[in-house]
């Protein structure tokens, strides 16, 4: 009797697998079995996948809804047009979609700079050079970790406040450029683990050959770890955009709001009659550069996971 | 003073020992700022007070100079503003009352009310200045000791050129460290101290822009049984909002970590065929921006929203179900609401995990008899709980603190008269609430304090037990 090799598959599959069950009868009960557990699972996770894929597909359908008011009795828009995005690029009246997209665009580009430079040089530090408080500075920036921005985000509020950058439009956005970035070095240890992974004795050979510790970081760690830095610059970059909270304590009028904070206002009660189709139209127009960024950047973590130097 | 050096019995600190180059600084670790004090040299110690001077006085010119101008600097700065702001914390300003008042001319003259915010800041900032101006100081005695001992051994002296050059080599963790630890120390660390310190004042939405200090008086209102009435906040509320909190974060944390897990079996079975376009459809939720799917749910959820709208005309329930008016139905909403944003995760998680599990250990278990379930009890289970314990503390601390979820989904709704807190706050969106929406910012401190407390007993708990913790080695 040929069975199939047996892999750690069928176990994980959850099912009883019964290799030295001999007659004919006994395998044919076993197959039907089978089906009827493959047509479970399969039932199982088409009803799942509908209610993930749902809500997605909604809010694309409805951004193309031609009866803008919310609270339709139909699931799916009966008509469909492309107002809602024209409208809201184009109507400026009261909210001004455009102008808050560029400032998250401003903001992410410099967030992400200064991120992907705090994380390269404290992940190297805390890799390769050894001196006094190295340990007890890991530490406290794993403790430091666990309390949120936004537990003390009233004093770091009253501290923009005391350093001038509130009010204005630029000043909220340098604020927030401040606020995003600042706390940025505590999140080395992703990048001090790739690290760990390139051989010290790469640099030991390049200290040898007359290369400083500065030549080595620029030289040898920063090209091997260009996967790594495809991975932080993206992290960086999409803060700005998924952030809510500090945000809304931040920027406090509507002229400063960043395209997280618009959207959420399109839902308040004073605008969601006028702004509930635009809304989902914002959010489609967010979703897909977010999506495409956060596709790449899984495969690059991914492939930077596998290790630095193959071979 | 050479003698001194190398004769020293041990050496436990002593200067660098022979093997160091003659250009090449010694470690800097071992020039203790305790030795420069006891060992030093007239210059050296002078050095204490005339910061630099034993610097120049080794014809190291930029760096004593630098040294002695950061010294006029600071002293200058202290005498100008840093002494009135320090003495501002004594009473955080005088004036509690602004309006109009008789001055000592016999004048009818406004007053403004002191801001004590500012004063409180000023103040705090100044104590971080101060342990700054002390590191800087330490390391000015240090270096006048260093250049003695250079000098004593009859070695050139590094010039300005060889420091710098030094700070791109052999001290290149200070250039390298400077600016994030700058930024950590200014907007991690002074506003979690700023904030702390406000849990000890009066500053709520009554007493701005003026305020004082009251002790522990604030804890005293949280922990007392009747509490304040006009911030509405009781020990009774405190102790729901911390119980949902963590009930929050265990179910949270676990519900989704055991249905994904299950979900990804079941994907990943034999029998399950197209299994990449299963994942593809649960990874889509990802990509979309959590607030985002948390505004559109919320839409959907409401009294008039779609979900009830069609339960309605298909003639499932007369009247809509209360997802958020109702404390439980909006507890439940908020968990399941949750495995929608979070199961797509843990699939992804543990598929590569679940791929990763040594296949020897099943066939081990499959001669000795095993059955699936005691495969799964004894194998894949402990094989996961290993490798996901760190990730599962670390989505624990998350969930204690998941704002997003509760404040964009329900916002806290369904919240009884006269409590600051709903029925699905937890002690992070009730914190954010006391202070950005209320303005009642002492007693949101200490809402924030307690929060530590909890956050820090809950990571210290789960780290002492995990396994990964106590065994490193256990799979390996």
């Amino acid at each position: 009797m040929t069975l199939p090799p047996t892999t750690a598959t069928d176990i994980r599959a959850g099912r009883t697998v019964v290799h030295r069950a001999g007659t004919p009868t006994a395998r044919g009960g076993m197959r039907r079995r089978q089906r009827v557990a493959d047509a479970v699972a399969h039932t199982f996770l088409t009803l799942m996948a509908l209610l993930w894929v749902i809500p997605v597909v909604w809010v694309l359908m409805e951004s193309f809804n031609k009866n803008t008011l919310p609270y339709t009795t139909t699931f799916f828009p009966t008509r469909y047009t492309f107002d809602n995005y024209v409208q809201l690029v184009t109507d400026r009246s009261v909210m001004n979609f455009g102008a808050m997209f560029l400032r998250t665009l401003v903001i992410a580009i410099f967030v992400c700079l200064i991120n992907l430079f705090f994380v390269l040089s404290v992940g190297f530090v805390m890799s390769r050079l050894r001196f006094t408080m190295r340990r007890s500075l890991m530490n406290t920036a794993l403790i430091l970790g666990m309390f949120p921005g936004i537990m003390a985000v009233v004093a770091i509020y009253f501290i923009l406040k005391a350093l001038g950058l509130t009010g204005s439009t630029t000043a909220t956005v340098v604020a927030l450029i401040v606020v995003y970035s600042a706390g940025s070095g505590a999140g080395f240890y992703v990048m001090k683990g790739f690290m760990d992974t390139i051989p010290i004795s790469m640099d030991e050979a390049a200290m040898l050959d007359g290369c400083t510790r500065w030549t080595v970081f620029r030289r040898i760690i920063l090209p091997i770890t260009k996967p790594m830095m495809v991975y932080q610059a993206i992290v960086g970059f999409l803060t700005p955009w998924l952030d809510f909270v500090l945000a809304k304590a931040i920027a406090r009028t509507q002229d400063n709001y960043t395209v997280s904070l618009g959207l959420w206002q399109m839902l308040q009660k004073e605008y969601i009659a006028q702004w509930y189709a635009r809304f989902a139209a914002g959010a489609v127009l967010v979703s897909i550069p977010i999506a495409v960024l956060f596709i790449v950047m899984q495969r690059f973590y991914q492939s930077s996971m596998t290790g630095s130097v193959k071979g | 003073m050479t003698q001194m050096v190398v004769m020293e019995p041990g050496g436990r600190h002593a200067a660098p020992g022979p093997d160091q180059g003659a250009s090449g600084p010694a470690d800097p670790a071992r020039y203790r700022l305790r030795t420069a004090l006891a060992r030093g040299d007239a210059l050296t110690r002078a050095s204490a007070l005339v910061m630099g001077l034993g610097n120049v006085a080794r014809r190291q010119y930029a760096k004593g100079a630098m040294f002695l101008l950061g010294e006029v600097a600071f002293v200058v700065l202290l005498v100008v503003n840093g002494i009135p702001s320090l003495a501002g914390l004594g009473n955080l300003g005088p004036v509690t009352k602004g309006g109009q008042q008789w001055d000592a001319n016999g004048q009818f003259v406004n007053v403004n009310p002191t801001n004590s915010v500012q004063v409180l800041l000023y103040g705090v900032a100044w104590v971080f200045l101060i342990v700054a101006f002390v590191l800087v100081w330490s390391a000015a005695v240090k270096s006048a000791y260093r250049a003695q001992v250079v000098v004593a051994r009859g070695k050139r002296v590094p010039s300005a050129v060889d420091d710098a050059r030094e700070l791109l080599d052999g001290r290149l963790h200070a250039t390298l460290l400077t600016l994030p630890t700058l930024g950590i120390v200014v907007f991690t660390i002074l506003p979690l101290v700023f904030m702390i310190s406000m849990a000890f004042t009066s500053f709520d939405a009554n007493h701005t822009p003026a305020f004082n200090w009251v002790g522990l008086h604030n804890f005293g209102v949280v922990f007392s049984r009747t509490g304040s009435t006009a911030i509405g906040v009781s020990l009774g509320l405190f102790l729901r909002v911390l119980a949902w909190t963590l009930v929050w974060a265990i179910l949270a944390t676990f519900l989704n970590f055991f249905l994904g897990m299950g979900m990804a079996m079941v994907i990943l079975r034999r029998g399950t065929r197209l299994k990449n376009m299963w994942r593809a459809f649960f990874s889509m939720s990802m990509a979309v921006p959590q607030f985002v799917s948390l505004l559109v749910i919320n839409q959907m959820l409401q009294d008039q929203g779609i979900v009830n709208q069609m339960l309605k005309s298909w003639g499932l329930i007369d009247s809509s179900l209360p997802f958020f008016t109702n404390a439980w139905w909006a507890r439940a909403t908020v968990v399941v609401v949750n495995l929608w944003i979070g199961i797509p995760f843990t699939i992804m998680q543990i598929t590569g995990i679940l791929q990763n599990v040594p296949g020897e250990l099943y066939e081990a278990a499959k001669i000795d008899g095993a059955n699936w379930w005691q495969m799964y009890a004894k194998i894949t289970l402990p094989y996961i709980f290993f490798v996901l314990t760190p990730y599962l503390i670390v989505t624990f601390t998350n969930n204690i603190n998941n704002f997003n979820v509760i404040y964009l989904l329900s916002n806290g709704a369904p919240t009884p008269v006269g409590d600051s807190a709903g029925q699905t706050d937890l002690l992070i969106t009730w914190l954010y609430k006391l202070t950005v929406d209320r303005g009642n910012y002492n007693v949101g401190a200490v809402i924030g304090i307690l929060t530590f407390v909890v956050l820090g007993v809950v990571a210290l708990i789960t780290y002492r037990n995990s396994g990964s913790y106590k065994n490193e080695e256990a799979f390996r």
